[in-house]
């Protein structure tokens, strides 16, 4: 599904050279719920943005679902993120001026262009599998942390992604929720067989996951595979 | 696209007191061009209404040089029998020309029995007068279906109270011919005559046979002829029509004819064109309050949505889209903007016709002023609107969808 190969990401910092991710090379196959974990700084985000095409590396190459993406232009970059990938995010970033049914249908009318039909049977099968369908016409100001994160699942997943990335989804939630959360996560990872993949320090999540990658310093120190 | 307006009319409702002001500012910056222009459309169209329909006419031709030595009155300058007939076969011809008029132009030493003054005078065919100038007769007080007859004279309304002479009264005019030879007939008052503004616009008037007979002139002779046009905006067109007039030589193979508009011979074309460019200033002015307040608008809300912008774009919105949305709140603040103006100025204008403002211009007082909204007004303002509050929103749309997805989400 993703192939990373001699990957190198460095920013020029006045004069300082910053290598952030040092000729780092992974494969992460179909269907894999898998956590990228490491401390602070040591890359983890920078190696997602580039795997979620997000970013480019400064060299090396990265192929998703046997697509060159370092190739691509910001416009192709776009059309690519919005038919493949699905993003969950920390502070779960939903659109404050659309209501949870619209924050959900966003992508499906500003990105796949559907008809309003398929829109809304998909948007109600993903409220419903979120367990938000009595909620569709709050906005997110109007409902809680858990469940904007909820939200933020159903909007990663309406587009049938082949992977969605998730960047610390459970850092701004309380434990309880945190549990749900993820429970929900796993749940649609094995209901649609999308790929997960985290970047987290969060133990319940890397407890739950099938394969925990560690990054130090920009460089995988460990990959270990679970059984579960 | 719907769903690209519905987003952007909510993020404008996100912040409604600023969308609020925005809008007011363009709405007052509408108003005031709107009704500057109505305004000055009504002072204008009366004005230039008045000139050219109870004076000038809109062309007028005259023998070379006669228009430099108006002031003179020169006799001298006519036209003669056989230069009007050549005028009169192509003004015939011409299809803008609705109708022309002949005029003596002269001075007169006026009497009253008592005392005496001078007047100038147009020596005028009160029928051809009336349907090449149709408000001439609504100028003269008390007016009857024959506004002058053979024997009678219209006297300017100043001359009428300086002299104390009023409608029905006898008087005497004494002028000199071309030759100096001194000739007096005696006239009725027909009547009173108002001034307009501009020149000729205080002369009395009285029949063009009378003319002839008092400065014994037996030939065919005239100091100016006053066109008509059926529609004002050809005069270019006619005048381009009437150039072989100017190719009419005299016997010293120069040219024969002078023919000027309107525009050439009243001042009060300067003043219109002084209205047109205060005009233009206001809508320059229009142009920089909508473009600074929309680009202040939307560089805030570029800047306040970054981290949103930046989400946007991580799901996979186009950089397209991402213009489109902004540019379509550019737009709707301009179309709000110059819509409630347009309304708001049609309120005013309606409660000005009602109030009736009245000003003097001249010699002319107790005009009132009827302001009406031009629909090509309107339009060519609100086309200013909508392209200045696309323009205006160009640079900060192009900024949001340039922003790197990565350091747009790093925002807070």
């Amino acid at each position: 599904m993703i192939k990373a190969n001699n990957l190198q990401k460095s920013y020029q910092m006045g004069e300082i050279n910053l290598e952030v991710i040092k000729n780092l090379s992974l494969v992460i196959n179909e269907g894999e719920f898998i956590s990228i974990v490491g401390p602070s700084g040591s890359g983890k985000s920078t190696l997602l943005n580039m795997l979620g095409c997000l970013d480019k590396p400064t060299s090396g190459e990265i192929s998703v679902d046997g697509q060159d993406i370092t190739s691509m232009n910001k416009t192709q970059l776009a059309n690519f993120r919005g038919e493949k990938i699905g993003f969950i995010f920390q502070s779960f970033n939903l659109i404050p001026v659309l209501s949870v049914y619209e924050n959900i249908e966003y992508p499906l009318i500003m990105i796949q262009n559907l008809e309003e039909n398929e829109r809304k049977k998909r948007v109600f099968e993903l409220l419903s599998e979120v367990g938000m369908s009595d909620q569709a016409n709050k906005f997110p100001n109007q409902i809680s942390g858990g469940q904007r994160q909820r939200v933020a699942i159903a909007r990663a997943l309406v587009t049938s992604p082949k992977i969605v990335f998730a960047d610390e989804p459970t850092a701004n939630l309380d434990s309880k929720t945190s549990y749900q959360v993820i429970d929900l996560m796993r749940k649609m990872h094995k209901e649609h067989n999308t790929t997960f993949i985290f970047a987290t320090h969060d133990e319940k999540i890397v407890s739950m996951v099938n394969r925990i990658v560690t990054i130090v310093d920009g460089e995988i120190t460990d990959d270990k595979r679970i059984s579960k | 696209m719907k769903n690209i307006v519905k987003i952007s009319y909510r993020n404008l409702m996100r912040n409604s007191r600023r969308t609020l002001l925005t809008t007011s500012l363009i709405t007052i910056g509408v108003l005031f061009v709107l009704l500057y222009g109505a305004l000055s459309n009504s002072f204008k169209s009366y004005m230039v209404g008045q000139i050219t329909d109870s004076m000038l006419g809109h062309i007028q031709i005259h023998k070379k040089g006669y228009i430099a030595s108006v002031d003179n009155l020169p006799l001298d300058k006519n036209l003669n029998q056989k230069q009007v007939e050549k005028i009169t076969k192509i003004l015939d011809e011409n299809e803008n020309i609705e109708s022309y008029t002949f005029r003596i132009k002269m001075g007169a030493v006026f009497s009253n029995y008592v005392s005496s003054t001078n007047i100038r005078l147009n020596a005028i065919d009160p029928k051809r007068e009336k349907s090449t100038l149709p408000l001439f007769s609504s100028r003269i007080k008390d007016s009857h279906k024959d506004i002058l007859k053979k024997g009678e004279i219209l006297i300017p309304e100043l001359l009428a109270k300086g002299m104390g002479v009023k409608k029905g009264d006898s008087i005497v005019l004494v002028a000199n011919n071309k030759k100096g030879s001194v000739n007096g007939m005696n006239f009725k008052v027909a009547g009173v005559i108002e001034p307009i503004t501009g020149p000729g616009g205080r002369d009395g008037y009285f029949h063009i046979e009378d003319a002839r007979k008092i400065l014994r002139i037996k030939e065919v002779e005239v100091s100016e002829i006053v066109i008509r046009l059926k529609d004002v905006d050809k005069i270019k067109q006619t005048m381009e029509m009437l150039k072989p007039l100017n190719e009419m030589k005299n016997q010293k193979d120069k040219p024969a004819l002078e023919i000027h508009s309107w525009t050439k011979l009243s001042p009060f074309y300067n003043i219109v064109k002084m209205l047109d460019l205060m005009s233009l200033s206001i809508k320059v002015i229009l142009i920089s309050i909508v473009l600074i307040s929309i680009l202040n608008v939307m560089i805030m809300s570029v800047y306040e949505r970054i981290k949103e912008i930046g989400t946007i774009a991580a799901m996979g919105t186009p950089p397209k889209t991402i213009i489109k949305l902004f540019l379509t709140e550019g737009l709707m603040l301009g179309v709000l903007g110059s819509f409630i103006g347009i309304i708001v100025s049609f309120i005013v204008v309606y409660a000005t016709n009602a109030i009736g403002i009245t000003y003097s211009f001249g010699r002319q007082s107790d005009l009132v002023l009827h302001p009406t909204l031009q629909l090509g007004d309107i339009v060519n303002i609100s086309i200013i609107v909508i392209v200045i509050s696309l323009i205006a929103s160009i640079s900060p749309a192009i900024k949001a969808a340039n922003l790197n997805p990565v350091d747009a989400l790093r925002q807070n």
